[in-house]
């Protein structure tokens, strides 16, 4: 009797501390050799070519306009970086404002090692930090790979924005909730482009679907060295810069 | 949008040292949000201190037992609602419990905290006044005989298999009471310490150090209150007891600042790329909360206070007031050492920027709901609510040590 009850105890625990183990080695990662998940149909990307860039800051106008984005600058679904590198081996950042009046601070040429203007934006990661932490699920991935709110269930926790590593979320300060960049979502799915894309004079903004072999996007991938924004973090970002600079973070 | 806000954020535009992304000049996660965690840290912390009677058999602090019970629930009782002020939309803070995401950390918060207020501290409450209440209710008239009688769940047994009954499940709910407490706090480290994208967080030692802080915070609260009420009501100070408390708050103490010291020569030694933003901010913006009030006042001051009264044991065993004012100049100097780590962590964790090029400033606000006003009147609310909880469930005997010293949820007097 009492045999029977240690060895059904033990049992019964052998039983369900495997299901336990079972259950954790199932949340674990286990294709660490493929790259990335392959997703059928539209899977939506950007590139963006650094050296394209001219720091004319249509871009981060544009966004503020198709989007209603606060006007203030301390809102921004976008916005430009300028690096200047010097010889001595300090870097200055800065975000360029957008308005035209501004003299961009110089250095004598021999003083600049180099410099170079870096446009930012939400990354639509492919493993979202920001929706994982959304106690509401209130921001979400769609099944093309864009990360959205839902303003009206977002409560306003800010969890998101403290998750994001790119700083790329902030709490609109109309609505109360967290607000984004969407790739201008309710221009792509009209077949349009997002609007950065649309006014950037020297395309060095380009937006496609990553799985279709003749898209923009594709092309840009074929054409150059891509790198993302802080790799080590396993976000898997779809922003893809070509000729990224080191200290660009 | 309110001018106003903007006008605040306008004001901070100097103050940016280096560089930050743009959307990071306003701090998120404000006051409220260090008082959240410093709040549910009493409650683990005094719950811990409650357990050591009734799982650890520390008879001598008997006459913290009720005390620390009831500081838990009024503890308990006003964390949610700095949570709750704090969001951008309170109306809405129910979608977190009827639609919670399982991903999320901070969803969690209603399960764990539903959890530890009604299967851990509401059942061990009501098991350990059960019988005072039907006791209270036999002698009362009026109000308070129907309150006792309904919190009773007019429940009239005070028959020796009752009482004994009672007692196991008190047992039973302290042995999962522990590890609750320990979830409840552990928790509230974890929602800041899986925050990859912030490497003042994310740590695994977090949830670790937020729990001793918490067992820290907690017992030093408990120890006050009691040093401060026993009085008020005339009574007097049981000094074996606080002996004993300051003794375990002592050895936890030293426990949190090992681990705080770790967590501290871990990241100097690894010295990864936020390294020199870190160390900036500390240096600069963190100098004083962390460096003067958390370390040497909340930490280091009381250890070498209560070290004192150690080693010239004799002479502090003689005057019994020095000692007294020593235990109570800690026990004070902790609580504040405390509120400074839950200070650091939170608003430190939104000083640096994430591109680790530049560092931003905090700048509270004095009315509001994000102000200073606001949090001191949540810090308080506590105290107003443990009153009241003593006028229904009085501890005064078991603090006094009347009748039953050290018999527990025995009825006194009877």
């Amino acid at each position: 009797m009492n045999n029977r009850r240690t060895f059904l105890r033990g049992f019964l625990s052998v039983l369900l501390s495997g299901s336990a183990i079972g259950g954790v080695l199932k949340i674990l990662p286990s294709n660490a050799y493929a790259k990335e998940v392959l997703h059928k149909g539209k899977w939506y990307g950007f590139g963006v070519s650094v050296d394209k860039c001219i720091g004319c800051a249509r871009c981060m106008e544009a966004c503020k306009t198709e989007n209603n984005v606060p006007r203030e600058p301390f809102f921004f679904r976008t916005w430009v970086e300028r690096y200047i590198i010097r010889n001595n081996g300090i870097t200055t950042v800065k975000t360029i404002e957008p308005n035209a009046e501004q003299t961009p601070e110089t250095a004598s040429d021999k003083a600049i090692l180099r410099s170079f203007f870096v446009p930012k934006l939400c990354n639509q990661c492919a493993h979202p930090p920001c929706v994982q932490v959304c106690p509401v699920g209130a921001t979400f991935q769609t099944k093309d790979g864009v990360v959205l709110v839902n303003e009206k269930t977002c409560i306003g926790c800010r969890y998101c924005i403290q998750a994001c590593p790119y700083g790329a979320r902030y709490l609109h300060p109309g609505t109360r909730t967290a607000d984004k960049c969407t790739f201008c979502y309710h221009r792509i799915s009209h077949g349009l482009l997002p609007a950065c894309v649309e006014v950037c004079p020297t395309q060095a903004r380009v937006f496609g679907d990553l799985n279709a072999a003749a898209s923009p996007m594709s092309r840009f991938q074929r054409m150059n060295k891509i790198h993302v924004l802080k790799p080590g973090l396993n976000t898997e970002p779809k922003v893809y810069y070509a000729n990224l600079d080191g200290e660009v973070r | 949008m309110s001018p106003e806000f903007i006008r605040t954020l306008q004001d901070l535009l100097p103050q940016i040292q280096g560089f930050i992304y743009p959307n990071e000049i306003e701090i998120h996660w404000g006051l409220l949000i260090v008082v959240y965690p410093y709040i549910t840290g009493v409650v683990a912390g005094a719950f811990i201190l409650a357990s050591l009677v009734k799982v650890f058999n520390v008879k001598e602090v008997q006459p913290l037992y009720r005390l620390s019970l009831l500081t838990a629930l009024a503890y308990l009782l006003v964390a949610p609602m700095a949570l709750v002020s704090h969001l951008g939309h309170p109306e809405r803070f129910y979608e977190i419990l009827l639609t919670p995401q399982t991903s999320s950390a901070m969803a969690m918060f209603g399960f764990v905290y539903a959890w530890y207020l009604m299967a851990v501290l509401l059942l061990e409450i009501w098991f350990v006044h059960r019988t005072d209440m039907i006791e209270w209710a036999e002698r009362e008239t009026g109000v308070m005989r129907f309150l006792h009688r309904a919190l009773a769940l007019y429940s009239r047994d005070k028959g020796e298999r009752a009482v004994s009954f009672d007692h196991k499940a008190l047992k039973v709910i302290t042995i999962v009471g522990i590890p609750s407490a320990f979830l409840l706090h552990g928790y509230v480290g974890f929602i800041f310490g899986s925050i990859k994208a912030n490497p003042w967080w994310s740590s695994v030692l977090i949830p670790i150090v937020f729990l001793f802080s918490a067992i820290v915070s907690g017992v030093a609260l408990v120890i006050v209150l009691y040093m401060i009420i026993t009085p008020l009501r005339g009574g007097k100070i049981d000094m074996r007891c606080v002996d004993k408390a300051v003794d375990f708050l002592f050895y936890t103490v030293i426990v949190d600042f090992s681990l705080e010291f770790v967590d501290f020569i871990h990241r100097v030694y690894q010295s990864e790329e936020e390294i020199k933003i870190l160390s900036e901010m500390v240096m600069n913006k963190l100098f004083s909360s962390l460096i003067i009030i958390q370390v040497l006042l909340g930490m280091l001051i009381p250890l070498v206070l209560i070290s004192l009264t150690k080693i010239f044991r004799k002479r502090f065993a003689l005057n019994e007031d020095l000692r007294k004012m020593v235990y109570f100049i800690s026990v004070i100097l902790i609580q504040f050492g405390v509120f400074a780590t839950r200070w650091n962590v939170v608003i430190g964790g939104q000083m640096f920027s994430k591109s680790f090029r530049g560092l931003t400033t905090y700048k509270m606000e004095f009315g509001g709901l994000e102000g200073l006003l606001y949090s001191i009147a949540l810090l308080a609310l506590p105290i107003v609510i443990l009153a009241i909880l003593m006028k229904i469930l009085p501890p005064w005997k078991e603090m006094t040590g009347e009748g039953d010293a050290g018999g527990g949820e025995a009825v006194a007097g009877s």
